[in-house]
C-alpha cells in the first residue's frame, strides 16, 4: 500500500488548483453546484456562463479536455433518461421531424442535461485535483463527525485490501486448475464472496490493531498546520463569486 | 439509483438535504456508542463492501440504472445506526471522488439508500429474527427476505421525491411500477450477496454479526474483547 491512496479519478500534476487546500475546493465545488442547480432552466445564457467558468478552472487545474469528456461518460443513464422525456411528457406540443415532443418535456431533458453535466464536470475537476487523504483532511477542517471521517478512512484502506484478496483468491483458483469461461466464473465469485469478506476482515483487525497499540485515537494525525490563507479562499471563492454573478446578471436582465 | 443534479428541484432537494442532516446527526449521536474496537474495522469494512458491490451498475431498462444499496448487509453487521452512517459515507464518496449522484441530491440520495433502505432493513431483521432461528440459515434468510423489501422500499424513496418535485410532469404509475419491478429484481441479486456474506460471517465468526448481539447468551463480560486479543493474551 505504498503507492499512496490515489483513486482512479485522480490526475497527478502540478497547477494552482492541486496546490489550494482541500476544504476550499469542497467548498467552491459545493456551492458552485447549489448555484447552477437554482438557475431557471430557461436561462440559457446563464448556463454558457457556467461552462465557460468550468473552462477556465480546468484549463487552470491543466486537467486536458479529453479526459473530463471521457470521464464524463458516468453521466450517460442519466442523459438517456432526459432524452425520453420529450417523448414521455405532458402538456402542450410542438411537431419536430414528424415527431410530436412535449414542450415541458424539451424544457426538462435540457434540464437535467444541462445541469447534470456542469456538476459532474466540477465534481470530477475537485476529484481530478485532490487525493483520497486531502479530500478526508478537508472534511475534518470542516468539522464532519468524526465517525464519518473514520468509517471513511478505513473504507478507502479496506478497498485496496478487498481488490488486493480478491485477485489472490482468484491466482489461488487458477492455480488448482479452475478456469471456467464467461459467466461460469459468476459461481465461483458467489460462493467465495463470503470468504473473501471474513479474510479482508481479519486482515484489516490485525491492522487495526496494530493501530491502536500505536496509539491511534480515531484520526490520523495531520501533517502540517493545514488552515487555509485568505489568499487561497480568495482563489477559490472567485469560482462560486462568478457563477453567482453571472445567474443573477441573467434573471435580472 | 443515484439522483444527479437537477431531476428534483432545489426546494424538495433542500428539505430532503434538512431531513438527511437530521437523520444522520441522530446516527452519530445513537452510532458513537456502538463504534467499538470490533465494530470501528468492521464499519469501515462494510462501507468499503458496499462500494464496491455499487460499482456493478446493472442497467435493467434503458434509461434506469440500478444497483446494489447494501443497507440490509449493513445493519445486519453492524447495526442500523452505524449501518446507515456507512452507507452514507458511501454515498458522499461516491459523490466527491467519482462523480456519481449530484451534489445538491446528496440529501435525496442519503434520505432513500441511507436512511429509508437502512431503516426498513432494519425493521425487516428485527422482526424476522424474532420468528426465524437465530442460526446461519435463519439469518441468510433474513437478510434475503429483508433486502428484497428494503430495497423495493427504498426505490419509491425517489417516487416520492419526484412526485413533490420532479422537474418534468411524468406519469406517476409508470414511474412508480418501473422502479418497483427493477428493484424487485435488484433485491433479489443484493438479497443472495447478503444471504452467502451473512451466512458465512455467522458461521466462522458470530461474534462479529451485529443481528445476533441481542440473543447472545455468553457468561462473563467478555463483551469488550475480540478474539484476536483473547488469543493474544
Amino acid at each position: 500500500m505504498g503507492a499512496g491512496h490515489a483513486h482512479p479519478l485522480h490526475l497527478d500534476r502540478e497547477s494552482l488548483v492541486h496546490r489550494l487546500p482541500p476544504q476550499v475546493k469542497i467548498l467552491a465545488v459545493l456551492l458552485y453546484t447549489i448555484i447552477v442547480v437554482v438557475t431557471p432552466r430557461d436561462e440559457f445564457l446563464a448556463f454558457a456562463g457556467y461552462a465557460l467558468l468550468v473552462v477556465v478552472a480546468a484549463a487552470l487545474a491543466r486537467v486536458p479536455a479529453g479526459w473530463l469528456a471521457k470521464r464524463a461518460t458516468i453521466e450517460l443513464p442519466f442523459v438517456l433518461l432526459a432524452v425520453a422525456l420529450p417523448f414521455a411528457g405532458h402538456g402542450e406540443r410542438v411537431t419536430w421531424l414528424g415527431m410530436s415532443l412535449s414542450v415541458d418535456g424539451l424544457y426538462g431533458a435540457w434540464n437535467i442535461f444541462a445541469k447534470g453535466t456542469l456538476g459532474v464536470l466540477a465534481s470530477l475537476l475537485l476529484a481530478a485535483t485532490t487525493t483520497a487523504r486531502d479530500l478526508l483532511l478537508g472534511l475534518d477542517r470542516l468539522r464532519c463527525p468524526r465517525v464519518f471521517t473514520q468509517i471513511a478512512t478505513f473504507m478507502l484502506r479496506y478497498m485496496d485490501i478487498l481488490a488486493e484478496d480478491a485477485r489472490r483468491m482468484r491466482i489461488a483458483r487458477l492455480s488448482r486448475g479452475y478456469d471456467p469461461r464467461f459467466l461460469w466464473q459468476v459461481k465461483a465469485f458467489a460462493v467465495s464472496v463470503g470468504a473473501l469478506f471474513l479474510r479482508a476482515f481479519e486482515r484489516g483487525e490485525r491492522v487495526y490493531l496494530a493501530m491502536l497499540s500505536r496509539g491511534y485515537t480515531g484520526r490520523l494525525p495531520a501533517l502540517e498546520g493545514g488552515g487555509a490563507t485568505t489568499a487561497q479562499w480568495a482563489a477559490s471563492a472567485a469560482l462560486p463569486i462568478a457563477a453567482a454573478c453571472i445567474g443573477v446578471a441573467a434573471v435580472l436582465r | 439509483m443515484h439522483i444527479a443534479n437537477g431531476i428534483v428541484n432545489a426546494q424538495v432537494s433542500a428539505v430532503f438535504a434538512v431531513m438527511a442532516v437530521v437523520a444522520l446527526a441522530l446516527c452519530v449521536a445513537r452510532g458513537r456508542a456502538d463504534l467499538d474496537d470490533r465494530l470501528a474495522p468492521m464499519a469501515g469494512l462494510v462501507a468499503a463492501f458496499i462500494f464496491a458491490v455499487q460499482m456493478l451498475n446493472f442497467q435493467v431498462l434503458p434509461g434506469v440504472s440500478g444497483h446494489l444499496l447494501g443497507g440490509t448487509l449493513a445493519v445486519m453487521l453492524v447495526g442500523p445506526w452505524v449501518g446507515a452512517l456507512c452507507v452514507s459515507t458511501v454515498l458522499i464518496i461516491q459523490c466527491l471522488l467519482f462523480a456519481d449522484g449530484g451534489l445538491t441530491a446528496l440529501g435525496l440520495n442519503i434520505t432513500n439508500m441511507a436512511v429509508i433502505g437502512t431503516a426498513a432493513g432494519y425493521l425487516l431483521v428485527a422482526g424476522l429474527l424474532r420468528v426465524l432461528p437465530k442460526t446461519p440459515t435463519g439469518l441468510a434468510v433474513t437478510g434475503f427476505i429483508a433486502s428484497v423489501i428494503g430495497v423495493v422500499i427504498a426505490s419509491q424513496g425517489f417516487v416520492l421525491q419526484y412526485w413533490l418535485g420532479g422537474t418534468t410532469d411524468l406519469s406517476m404509475p409508470t414511474i412508480a411500477g418501473t422502479m418497483a419491478g427493477v428493484h424487485t429484481l435488484i433485491g433479489v441479486g443484493e438479497g443472495l450477496i447478503t444471504a452467502t456474506t451473512v451466512a458465512t460471517v455467522a458461521r466462522v465468526r458470530p461474534d462479529l454479526v451485529f443481528a445476533l448481539r441481542r440473543f447472545r447468551t455468553r457468561p462473563g463480560s467478555t463483551a469488550g474483547v475480540t478474539p484476536a486479543m483473547r488469543s493474544a493474551t
